[in-house]
């Protein structure tokens, strides 16, 4: 048993326009304080105007928005009575923009306590649009809510079925004018979406046929776009493919890609879509090891056959590297410009917040019941052993006399030999290629 | 020799392989909460069973049947019929997305069982260990 959640999506080049038709009376645009300047809210209230519905703009939505942000919006909808909430921007407003609603509906809730299984009650007051202008949050079409606790520095997976968007609006010219690089970092987020929506063990037959047409359409369209931001084919099929993406691992999950990034991303200040994006190809190879036919699917979708599944899962790896590297992204850690002193420092925290992050129940090579049998402790590493060296893999990139680049020919080290190398420093000796004979996969 | 589901020593050999357990211990090293399971009758099992399970800090302080489900406290109580129980101990049916589709009905605050997914699935991975005889 399971369920697949959607709003109405209305898509493509002109989908703004459905918003003269709207019917209501107040909306509330839950925003932030550069799309004001640079007249995207002025395009959809124009359209608002059109439509005879009065609106107020909440534009402090920061990016990882507070819990803060959240209340302060809510107050401003319990001021305002809007039945409409419009969710404007990346993933940071629509996440606001949903919290807000729900609390405005429930003032009694706290936005911390938004959670799966509470039987909300939603749209007595009003109702929720959300209006994507960036390519790859999703969020337009999810019920997740990340919110972030300041008081404690955790990131809150919140979120409930109930409070996904009415109506979520995809229309491609909101994307135009995004910069390259939030681009690039947006679409990898999209592509780390649509693989880890078929891969990840809570996929299901509703999921899988949607992940894949986002993973070909972000791999034809997104080095179109790069080069080219005004490419406006390029620009609509990239706003689909979020948005496709979105329905995919939203209606299943996100996995490891997602835990490790989010962690990095937190500690290191790293966008999002940049973190698991540079972390997808190192946990497809590590989950691979164990699981490989879902990972050989997608390269076969993509036209990767190398043989055995084994092989192809490696070659999809191998191909998404040297996709992001021809967009000029970062493939290891090292070229995120993080110091390898800092990345030990960190280490064990980091392990720890992947370890708590929900996104990693779902790999394949997680002891997930169903899918593959937990391992005896005498077979093999534990869960907690096989994160660090995943994460640790990062680790060893050694870094080149160049300084630049960290060398990937170490490929993923035994988790003993993670541990016998943790304490060292890269030193001119570790600097030189490695073998295949010397590429090995944790257990 | 294989335990039954569920009983008093089906309880206790999950307590003891949780603490033999180096990745539930890390995964759920701030966790603080006890729990009973509730298996509730269906066409495979007539009784209604009390499971209880102390639960703190990666640690399991031991567990038992109960006789009655007030007979201890606990912060966090799940409840479901037999056949669904069954499925989650042979790996299933995901815990959580049982609590996520009702199939398993909780009473206690979900938000902190959210933040220690991993920790559910670690105690599942050790229900496995234990080899189980299910009635029916």
């Amino acid at each position: 048993m399971w369920y697949f959640t959607s709003p109405q999506i209305i898509f493509g080049e002109g989908a703004l326009s459905a918003l003269d038709d709207l019917k209501g009376h107040r909306a509330l645009i839950v925003t932030d304080g550069t799309l004001v300047n640079l007249g995207l809210v002025a395009v959809v209230t124009a359209h608002l105007d059109r439509a005879r519905i009065a609106y107020a703009v909440f534009d402090r939505v920061e990016p990882d928005p507070s819990l803060d942000t959240v209340r302060a919006g809510s107050a401003v909808a319990h001021n305002y009575q809007p039945d409409w909430i419009v969710g404007l921007g990346g993933g940071s407003a629509m996440d606001a923009a949903k919290a807000i609603w729900v609390t405005y509906e429930h003032p009694e809730l706290d936005p911390a306590e938004i959670n799966p299984i509470t039987e909300l009650g939603l749209r007595r007051k009003a109702r929720l649009i959300t209006i994507p202008t960036t390519s790859g949050t999703g969020a337009e079409v999810t019920w997740a809510i990340v919110l972030t606790d300041t008081a404690s520095g955790r990131k809150l997976g919140l979120g409930n079925r109930e409070n996904v968007a009415d109506i979520a609006i995809v229309d491609p010219s909101l994307a135009v004018g995004m910069p390259r690089y939030l681009t690039i970092d947006t679409g990898l987020d999209a592509l780390t979406h649509a693989i880890e929506g078929y891969t990840c063990t809570w996929h299901t037959d509703l999921t899988d046929g949607i992940c894949l047409q986002a993973t070909r359409l972000v791999l034809e369209y997104l080095p179109r776009v790069a080069v080219d931001g005004k490419d406006l084919e390029a620009r609509e099929r990239m706003h689909n493919a979020a948005t496709l993406a979105g329905l995919g691992f939203g209606n299943a999950l996100a996995s490891m890609a997602h835990a490790t990034g989010h962690a990095i991303g937190a500690r290191f200040h790293v966008p999002h879509g940049r973190a698991v994006g540079m972390m997808l190809p190192y946990t497809i190879e590590y989950i691979a090891a164990e699981a490989p036919e879902r990972f050989a699917d997608v390269g076969t979708t993509i036209g990767l056959e190398a043989g055995t599944p084994h092989a192809s899962a490696r070659a999809l790896a191998d191909h998404l590297r040297s996709f992001s590297r021809g967009l000029g992204q970062a493939t290891s850690v090292a070229e995120m410009g993080i110091s390898w002193t800092d990345y030990e420092a960190a280490l064990e925290q980091l392990v720890d917040d992947a370890f708590n992050d929900a996104s990693i129940m779902t790999a394949a090579r997680a002891r997930v019941p169903g899918h593959h049998p937990p391992r005896r402790p005498d077979r093999g590493p534990s869960l907690g052993r096989a994160s660090q060296s995943c994460l640790r893999a990062c680790l060893h990139r050694r870094q080149r006399a160049g300084g630049t680049l960290y060398a990937r020919h170490s490929g993923w080290a035994r988790a003993d030999q993670c541990r016998s190398t943790r304490a060292r420093q890269p030193s001119d000796a570790d600097d030189r290629p490695r073998g295949r004979h010397e590429r090995a996969f944790c257990g | 020799m294989a335990i039954p589901f569920p009983s008093d020593s089906w309880i206790k050999a999950l307590s003891a392989h949780l603490n033999g357990s180096e990745s539930y211990q890390r995964s759920a090293a701030n966790w603080e909460g006890d729990f009973t399971f509730v298996v509730e009758p269906d066409a495979a099992y007539a009784d209604t069973s009390y499971l209880y399970l102390a639960l703190n800090h990666g640690k399991s302080a031991g567990g038992r049947a109960l006789n009655v489900p007030d007979e201890v406290v606990t912060e966090y109580t799940i409840r479901a019929p037999y056949g669904t129980w069954r499925k989650v101990v042979e790996g299933k049916l995901d815990p959580i997305q049982g609590l996520m589709t009702k199939q398993l009905k909780l009473q206690g605050n979900m938000m902190m069982i959210m933040r220690y997914p991993k920790a559910a699935q670690e105690i599942i991975a050790c229900t496995k260990l234990i080899p189980t005889e299910f009635p029916g």
